[in-house]
């Protein structure tokens, strides 16, 4: 059963999607994360262990080799492609409730923004955290985050502005969700941001990569 | 087709059939922390180093871009404009998404200027339309409009068509009307740059406009950039690329040789000079 799951994380770790895809080439004609994924099921393996022990710390591989620039975006991409295809055999487990995520996660990338790259990034890797996502694209304003957290008051939210015009409406966003939602906690991430400017405004985490806010969110669930 | 910027005597031609120009992009505070703190102080050496470097490097034109949180840039982008002016006699690119901004530093900057950017949005076209035609200043056009940022290339040269005939409409010269075709990150969709390249053909065989675009960005999440970024610069120069906005320090010996290898620049006199000086 260990060996299943160890393909799954390899598979997931070098952005095998399924038997046609031809990367990486050395894994050529295997099985990739879709097909495996499935099987484990068919063989009675748990959702939660397909999770657990595949997908989260084979995304927490990819996250910590891209802060150390030893992978670059389209690998990342291609990994989390790999894990989407093994996280479409868990959907109906969700769904169900018999598989439990850690959490919810709202994000966005901020009025006046159409940047979507990082956002990306950050809403792939906290899905491979184990975290449902709701993403809700670009150009999003302060209403779209409120009524996402009316839908999902529990959940966490990340803000993402890749210019420094635009980074201006984080703080507009972050005051208007702690007025209404004292309790939520706000992360924020994108080029001109910094840990500064995440005090300044009153957001609770501000992180430089994907990792850092993976890592932040598992540090809120404990 | 010929787009004359001016800064306080010297023209700048931007000839679709002439060498490339270069727009600095380094006046920017993303990443330039120092630029944010020296601004906030009233302090100007930064922005004048930033300026001095940048045309030493190769820019023919300097992109100024004060924006950042808190910034008064009515108050910060004219002031910034006339301590550029004070010390370098070299046209300006108005970079800032607030048109007062931008009319604020129109008002001081004398010369002839490109405002930094009209895109195909209708609230966008109002307001600045009216105010390049009335400082005279020339205009960059994004292919962007109220719908978003479209991968179609023969959308991207409507939008381009668009807002060419509304500038036209507004007294605006056509060309004094430069089309940017938006270059985005090739890691994150590999058909990134071919969907720019193909828009910069269809818009200088079509509309045989000027064509700029922000040009350092497309190699994001990658290794070996720079390389990545002047190979790019080359193919889009091929495609009609006239004015790049980019870091000149970077990226003047692909346009230099691009200028040489598609025979514009004759005896090879640009190429040779930008490397004996840079020795």
């Amino acid at each position: 059963m260990n060996e299943i799951l160890n393909r799954i994380a390899q598979c997931v770790e070098f952005g095998k999607i399924n038997k046609t895809s031809p990367y990486p080439p050395n894994m050529k004609d295997q099985d990739g994360a879709d097909e495996l994924a499935k099987r484990a099921l068919e063989e009675g393996v748990k959702p939660d262990e397909i999770l657990e022990n595949a997908l989260i710390p084979a995304m927490a591989n990819v996250g910590n080799k891209f802060s150390k620039k030893e992978i670059y975006v389209p690998q990342m991409l291609m990994s989390a492609k790999a894990m989407n295809s093994a996280m479409a055999h868990l959907k109906p487990f969700f769904q169900s409730g018999e598989t439990k995520r850690k959490g919810k996660f709202i994000i966005g990338t901020v009025s006046g923004d159409l940047h979507d790259i990082g956002k990306n990034l950050v809403a792939m890797m906290i899905e491979g955290g184990g975290w449902e996502v709701i993403d809700l694209g670009v150009d999003v304003g302060a209403e779209k985050f409120l009524k996402a957290l009316d839908e999902h008051p529990d959940a966490i939210v990340g803000l993402s502005a890749l210019l420094t015009t635009t980074m201006e409406n984080m703080k507009k966003i972050v005051m208007a969700v702690k007025e209404k939602f004292s309790a939520s906690k706000i992360l924020i991430g994108g080029a001109p941001v910094t840990r500064e400017y995440c005090d300044k405004i009153g957001a609770d985490f501000y992180s430089p990569d994907p990792q850092g806010a993976v890592n932040y969110l598992k540090q809120l669930a404990s | 087709m010929k787009t004359i910027l001016r800064g306080k005597t010297n023209d700048v031609i931007i000839d679709t059939n002439g060498p490339v120009i270069i727009i600095g992009e380094c006046i920017n505070p993303t990443r330039r922390k120092k630029l944010i703190s020296t601004l906030q102080e009233g302090n100007f050496d930064y922005v004048l180093e930033l300026a001095e470097s940048q045309i030493k490097a190769g820019a023919d034109v300097l992109d100024v871009n004060i924006g950042f949180p808190g910034v008064d840039d009515v108050k910060l982008l004219p002031e910034t404009v006339l301590a550029i002016i004070g010390s370098f006699d070299i046209p300006l690119c108005l970079d800032s998404p607030n048109p007062k901004a931008i009319e604020a530093a129109l008002k001081v900057a004398g010369g002839k200027c490109l405002i930094n950017s009209v895109n195909g949005e209708e609230k966008s076209l109002k307001v600045l339309l009216s105010i390049a035609k009335e400082y005279e200043a020339a205009i960059i056009g994004l292919t962007m409009d109220d719908d978003g940022i479209t991968h179609d290339p023969e959308k991207r040269l409507a939008i381009a068509e668009k807002i060419l005939e509304r500038a036209v409409k507004a007294g605006i010269k056509e060309e004094d009307v430069i089309i940017d075709p938006l270059a985005m990150a090739v890691s994150a969709d590999s058909k990134a740059c071919v969907v720019t390249l193909e828009t910069i053909r269809l818009i200088h065989q079509k509309l045989g406009l000027n064509i700029t675009m922000g040009a350092s960005n497309i190699s994001f999440g990658l290794p070996g950039r720079d390389d990545l970024n002047s190979v790019f610069m080359s193919l889009a120069i091929l495609n009609g690329l006239t004015c790049p906005i980019a870091n000149p320090e970077k990226i003047t010996a692909a346009v230099r040789a691009s200028d040489l290898v598609l025979g514009k620049d004759d005896f090879a006199v640009r190429f040779v000079e930008y490397f004996q000086n840079r020795k």
